[in-house]
């Protein structure tokens, strides 16, 4: 197991992200209802719970990629440094600029590794010195080594992990505040997980991060604080919530509601 | 068929009577077999025109073009009544000249076109006209595009290289939206999200990142439009009717190749329809550099 650098106090934290959902609707489909999940400054915070449970719709409210899913809307408020981001003169591209995401799938562009890698900073018109900064990126998502040497190869040319690290070097050259992680290491083995999970337990240094997860060993490895997410299907839809959420150890050692319970030892899924 | 035996069957008796060899004359191989000989045998008899049209070209058009008239074929004028000699120069010009003037017109039309309807999405009733109005068009009698320009430009400005360039536009146009409309669709969402989630606006996804991943396809669909339009005659004989001299100016009749194949073969002199085959020949090279071009842009694919 990795080792995990807990601070001994985690309550005083800065809350970067507070994300308060009344209801999720997907047209007349109410996915998720009723969770307030804050995500702290510097830490890891991992969204766990079964499939449906609404863990990736809440993921991506955070920096509002579900706008582009024409039915979706939200109701709540997710305040970003106390503003609310789904206020009505909020820029959503704005937002994504400050709270970048790397996906399930490893998604680099059809053009060159540097390209890739610089697709954000010249975004932002970045002025300065370009290769030093892309350089910088791809050190601390830990694939300089294996690129460096091909930097004008095609992005697309590398291997599952490398890709899904080329995605995490893509996502912070720009620096972004926050980085939304929607299940990263999914489509990739054991050693290329194990070298993301490092590379976040690094990140989490500069960066907050929130990360889906279906595994729950991993929200174990890498997470300081652990949503629990579950379906209610009293209501005839399979409406998602939070059920309980707290400091990684104490949810899964000590967890306080019967279903997380339930779940952690593996009784339900 | 020959049964074969269930694992149930072949555990019981140990496995002895287990079977995996190749009948060849059992009813599976057999319709196996035929199925392929037809297969085979009708593609052999599609490909037969194809080749025979070559041959043909090769051997009525191939003996002028690979001579040692080779450089008059190409460059002179067009013979006269029962003159000797002669060449298809102004022809190929011609034809050269107005997909020059039809791709101009029809490319950055067609491509941005088919950008507005992706951007503007498959729920908005325009974008959603434009297609089916596309779609439509690609079907459209290309003697319909000459008549159309017939009556828009030739009737007020006469016959000209501009008409014919226009009329050709016309006929490229559904072609190009189309084949653009699917590359850009055929860019996987995973990268536009990606896009999307690294701050870009919509305008910054298509031209960042959907029209250049895409630009491969678009350029197939392009080449072939061009090539097909090069082949055209029925709209230019509304349109930039015929010459026997070299263009000079873009509002005067202008000879082509394919309109100089119509009106020579038909005459009943024999250099003439030598050198409507030569013609056609040379037509087929220039669609054929059309489609190698198209084939290595968009092999160039990462």
């Amino acid at each position: 197991m990795l080792p995990r650098s807990q601070e001994p106090d985690t309550s005083t934290s800065e809350t970067v992200i507070d994300c308060r959902v009344d209801k999720i609707h997907y047209g007349d489909f109410l996915a998720v209802r009723d969770s307030v999940i804050p995500i702290e400054k510097n830490k890891i915070t991992g969204f766990i719970g079964p499939s449906g449970c609404g863990k990736s719709t809440v993921l991506r409210c955070l920096n509002r990629m579900n706008d582009l899913i024409h039915s979706f809307r939200f109701e709540g408020q997710v305040l970003y440094h106390d503003q609310d981001i789904y206020a009505k003169d909020v820029d959503p591209v704005v937002v994504r600029r400050y709270i970048g995401m790397v996906f399930q799938q490893p998604n680099p562009f059809s053009m060159s590794i540097y390209d890739n890698v610089a697709f954000g900073l010249r975004l932002n018109r970045f002025k300065g010195d370009l290769d030093k900064k892309v350089e910088k990126a791809l050190k601390r998502a830990a694939l300089w080594n294996e690129v460096k040497d091909k930097l004008k190869a095609s992005g697309l040319s590398l291997s599952g992990g490398q890709q899904q690290r080329l995605c995490i070097a893509r996502a912070i050259a720009p620096e972004p505040d926050v980085l939304l992680m929607d299940e990263p290491c999914s489509a990739l083995d054991p050693i290329a997980t194990r070298q993301i999970e490092e590379l976040m337990l690094e990140l989490k240094n500069r960066y907050t991060v929130a990360i889906v997860t279906h595994n729950m060993q991993q929200a174990m490895r890498v997470a300081d604080k652990t949503a629990f997410f579950s379906v209610d299907i009293s209501q005839g839809g399979r409406t998602g919530y939070l059920v309980e959420m707290g400091n990684t150890d104490q949810v899964f050692e000590n967890p306080q509601e019967t279903l997380t319970k339930e779940y952690i030892s593996g009784e339900f899924s | 068929m020959k049964d074969l035996k269930t694992p149930k069957q072949l555990r019981k008796e140990g496995w002895k009577e287990l079977n995996l060899k190749r009948e060849p004359f059992e009813i599976r191989s057999l319709s196996n077999t035929t199925f392929t000989g037809v297969t085979w045998t009708l593609a052999l008899l599609a490909a037969v025109p194809l080749f025979s049209i070559i041959f043909m070209l090769l051997k009525n058009g191939g003996a002028r073009l690979f001579g040692p008239e080779f450089f008059s074929v190409l460059t002179e004028l067009p013979p006269a009544g029962f003159e000797m000699g002669g060449g298809i120069g102004p022809a190929i010009v011609g034809t050269l000249v107005m997909v020059a003037i039809a791709s101009t017109i029809a490319i950055p039309m067609g491509i941005l076109t088919a950008v507005s309807i992706k951007m503007l999405g498959s729920d908005s009733k325009l974008a959603r006209a434009a297609h089916f109005t596309a779609k439509v068009l690609t079907g459209f009698p290309s003697i319909l595009a000459g008549v159309f320009v017939y009556a828009v430009l030739v009737i007020s400005f006469g016959y000209s290289a501009l008409a014919g360039g226009v009329a050709l536009a016309v006929l490229m146009l559904p072609t190009i939206i189309i084949a653009t409309e699917e590359a850009l669709g055929q860019v996987p969402k995973r990268m536009t999200d990606a896009a999307f989630g690294m701050g870009c606006t919509r305008t910054q996804v298509m031209w960042k990142i959907i029209l250049p991943t895409a630009l491969p396809g678009i350029m197939t669909g392009v080449m072939l439009a061009v090539a097909g339009a090069a082949g055209e005659s029925a709209p230019l004989l509304f349109t930039a009717l015929f010459s026997n001299y070299y263009l000079s100016q873009m509002n005067e009749p202008t000879a082509s190749l394919s309109v100089l194949i119509y009106n020579f073969s038909g005459m009943p002199f024999d250099n003439q329809i030598e050198l409507a085959w030569t013609a056609s020949l040379v037509l087929v090279i220039i669609v054929l550099i059309f489609n190698i071009f198209a084939r290595v842009i968009s092999r160039k694919k990462t």
